[in-house]
């Protein structure tokens, strides 16, 4: 008993010896400032700054071989907080947040024929270009909220991608895997959008969507300067101050939304408003 | 004795009972055909008619671009009315040559049929070339690339395709019993230019009147009919080889690196007519059939008749349809409507009411390995499904991704319901795009 005890005890202590040096001589140095700059970071590791993780964005900060504000996820906060680490002066990227610029859900949008084959995007939009109608619209079947790491999109019931503003940081992930190019970059600070991606003409819209824009000039003559119409689709032109949402209530098709007042909490936002189908 | 057949595969109810012993019939001529210009695989074809021009039934409407292409034809006499897009197969609407039947169908008068001994071999490929004759089990590959190989690889064993695998289909059966001399005639002829010494005819055991009609054919000349087990997918071309030869054709390879042909038993007839006759490929036979069709049939169609044409004159439909597809169940076309013309692959439409489809939810892969051993190209289904679903390009290339050749036997005997073969097909489009783009 006595001998089992001393001999594993005596074993345990040269172990202990032996690891403490080890670590001691064959310790790897870490910049400190590193190790501080991955505390900040939101550690989704969700690649928007184009290294491999938030590990491999703090090095390349630390580096020099990145800027600081190359991290869209983390957002001024983020901004801030590497500032102070690296002894710099905080430079802010405006925030943008991704937008899906389509309200055609099942119930809206006309379908070209039923699809009963794998539930990704991509792979439908291979199918004869989608079943979806409209050449631009969602195609609902949710390969971008499968692959945003902030749980930022969600499907509606009807099957229409939408994009919480305030849960959304800006990674560009869903854009990267949308198909049909629906989802755009918009700065936060601008709330109003034409949510339509048709270039097709008004009357073949109408055929296919109840909710399309039809490129009648109506938000363009009421707000000249906030609205710019191309291959018969209006898009608002971000970069001017003037108020796009002084058009919403003329648009004839209600393809233009705010979305400043409608999710206070941050909650997922559901473009298509209850009241306008009343009227409609 | 035991039959001949390939490994793996999967035995699906044939389903034959609804067409296998009706007699071919003309099927009438719609008032409009529409030709598309592309039919076959390769580039297609560049419309030479303009709108408004008479053309005569034969008569070529659109030229061949390059070699790996064939020119097409007008399917009865009558008047361009429209060159323009319209509905494909395919899914997406495509250029087509939109002609207005006359009702005489009248023959062009430039075709020429020459006795085949009297020809090269190289004014026989011309003359196949011509008359637009492609692989007609479905993959509507152009015969005269195939019967042109390089001579470092010499075509000793010539085989024909009259397996039809698919399940409903029985065109090529029906071709076997009623056209057999023509069958027998492009058999010669196409044995000919090969110069091949072994020359079979593949059967499944299925058609029993079929075989015994050909062995008793053939008895007199060295052509051999083989009697195959029935199993799926026996009628595609690396499993026809394996199972008639018993030579395995490598990975990524073609038929001629083992010295193999494979035509199938329709192409031989069109082969006939394009040699002997001078006639283009403008007809085939089609099987119209499924439970949600009133009648159904084994038709002659012309290429271009919309498929609601085929409909109508098969007693139309039972019930509002479940899925229509072109072709076989199992590797067929789904259509989104009727409004897609027939083909030069059209082998048969089939109509299934909702209650022949209905989707089975998916359930979590238990590693059963059913997939492994339905798979004829002895690839490992659910990796490579596994690897292609989370967008693993490289790795799904490195499984064979590319050696799979979409027969959805894995995904038929999946007892998760995966869709094991829609997802390797998402991964092949994958691989490819990748290799395009470096």
């Amino acid at each position: 008993m006595l001998a089992a005890i001393l001999s594993l005890g005596c074993i345990g202590m040269i172990a202990a010896i032996a690891l403490g040096f080890a670590a001691k001589k064959f310790a790897v140095e870490v910049d400190p400032r590193e190790l501080a700059a991955m505390e900040v970071l939101p550690g989704a590791n969700c690649g928007a700054c184009g290294f491999p993780g938030c590990a491999g964005f703090a090095k390349a900060v630390i580096d020099g071989k990145a800027e600081i504000n190359q991290c869209p996820p983390g957002g001024a906060d983020v901004v801030t907080k590497l500032a102070r680490i690296l002894g710099v002066e905080a430079t802010t990227a405006a925030r943008e947040v991704a937008v899906v610029l389509c309200q055609g859900d099942n119930q809206k949008a006309k379908l070209k024929f039923q699809y009963l084959g794998l539930e990704d995007c991509n792979a439908a939009q291979k199918i004869a270009g989608g079943a979806k109608a409209c050449p631009g619209g969602c195609l609902g079947l949710g390969s971008c909220e499968r692959i945003c790491p902030f749980d930022a999109i969600e499907m509606t019931a009807d099957g229409l991608a939408v994009i919480g503003r305030e849960k959304c940081t800006g990674c560009k992930k869903c854009i990267a895997v949308c198909p049909r190019n629906v989802i755009r970059m918009t700065p936060y600070e601008s709330t109003t959008h034409v949510l339509c991606n048709s270039n097709d003409k008004g009357a073949l819209v109408r055929k296919y969507c109840q909710i399309g824009c039809i490129g009648c000039h109506i938000c363009k003559k009421t707000v000249p300067d906030a609205y710019v119409i191309e291959n018969f689709l209006a898009t608002v032109v971000y970069e001017e101050d003037a108020d796009a949402a002084e058009a919403i209530d003329k648009c004839p098709t209600k393809c233009i939304c705010d979305f400043s007042e409608s999710y206070p909490d941050g909650s997922i936002f559901v473009a298509v408003k209850d009241d306008n189908s009343d009227a409609a | 004795m035991k039959l001949k057949t390939f490994k793996g595969g999967i035995h699906p109810p044939d389903n034959k009972q609804w067409s296998e012993h009706k007699a071919i019939e003309d099927c009438p001529l719609p008032d409009e055909l529409i030709v598309p210009l592309s039919q076959h695989i390769g580039a297609p074809a560049v419309a030479c008619v303009e709108v408004g021009q008479q053309v005569a039934k034969g008569q070529e409407v659109g030229a061949a671009k390059g070699f790996v292409s064939v020119p097409v034809h007008a399917p009865t006499s009558g008047e361009v009315v429209a060159i323009e897009s319209r509905p494909h197969p395919g899914g997406a609407s495509l250029p087509a040559v939109v002609i207005r039947a006359d009702g005489e169908d009248r023959w062009s008068g430039d075709l020429q049929g020459a006795d085949p001994s009297s020809l090269s071999v190289e004014e026989i490929v011309e003359k196949v070339r011509s008359a637009g004759v492609v692989g007609m089990g479905g993959a509507a590959f152009p015969a005269h690339v195939k019967m042109s190989p390089p001579p470092e690889k010499p075509i000793r064993t010539l085989v024909f395709n009259g397996v039809e695998c698919e399940p409903y289909l029985t065109a090529d059966h029906r071709m076997m019993l009623e056209e057999t001399e023509r069958v027998l005639q492009g058999v010669a002829i196409l044995q000919y230019v090969y110069g091949a010494e072994r020359v079979v005819i593949g059967v499944e055991a299925n058609k029993p009147d079929a075989i015994a009609l050909l062995q008793k054919e053939c008895a007199d000349n060295p052509v051999e009919v083989m009697p195959l087990e029935v199993k799926y997918p026996q009628g595609a071309e690396k499993q026809l080889i394996s199972a008639a030869t018993g030579r395995e054709v490598p990975s990524g390879g073609l038929p001629m690196d083992v010295g193999v042909a494979v035509h199938n038993v329709s192409s031989a007839a069109a082969v006939t007519d394009a040699v002997m006759l001078g006639r283009p490929l403008i007809e085939r036979i089609c099987t119209v059939t499924g439970p949600a069709i009133r009648e159904p049939k084994n038709l002659r169609i012309r290429i271009g008749m919309p498929l609601s044409h085929l409909v109508g004159v098969c007693g139309g439909l039972t019930e509002e349809p479940g899925k229509i597809i072109l072709g076989g169940p199992m590797m067929g076309f789904t259509q989104a409507g009727l409004d897609a013309p027939t083909t030069r692959g059209t082998s048969g439409l089939l109509l299934l009411r909702d209650e022949d489809v209905a989707k089975s939810p998916e359930g979590p892969c238990i590693r059963c390995a059913r997939c492994v051993d339905a798979c004829p190209m002895n690839l490992l289904p659910t990796t490579i499904a596994a690897y292609s679903r989370r967008d693993l390009v490289a790795e799904a290339e490195e499984y064979c991704a590319m050696d799979c050749i979409e027969c959805g036997s894995c995904s038929y005997v999946c007892p998760a319901c995966l869709p094991l073969v829609q997802s390797i097909r998402y991964g092949k489009a994958a691989v490819l795009a990748k290799k395009r783009n470096s």
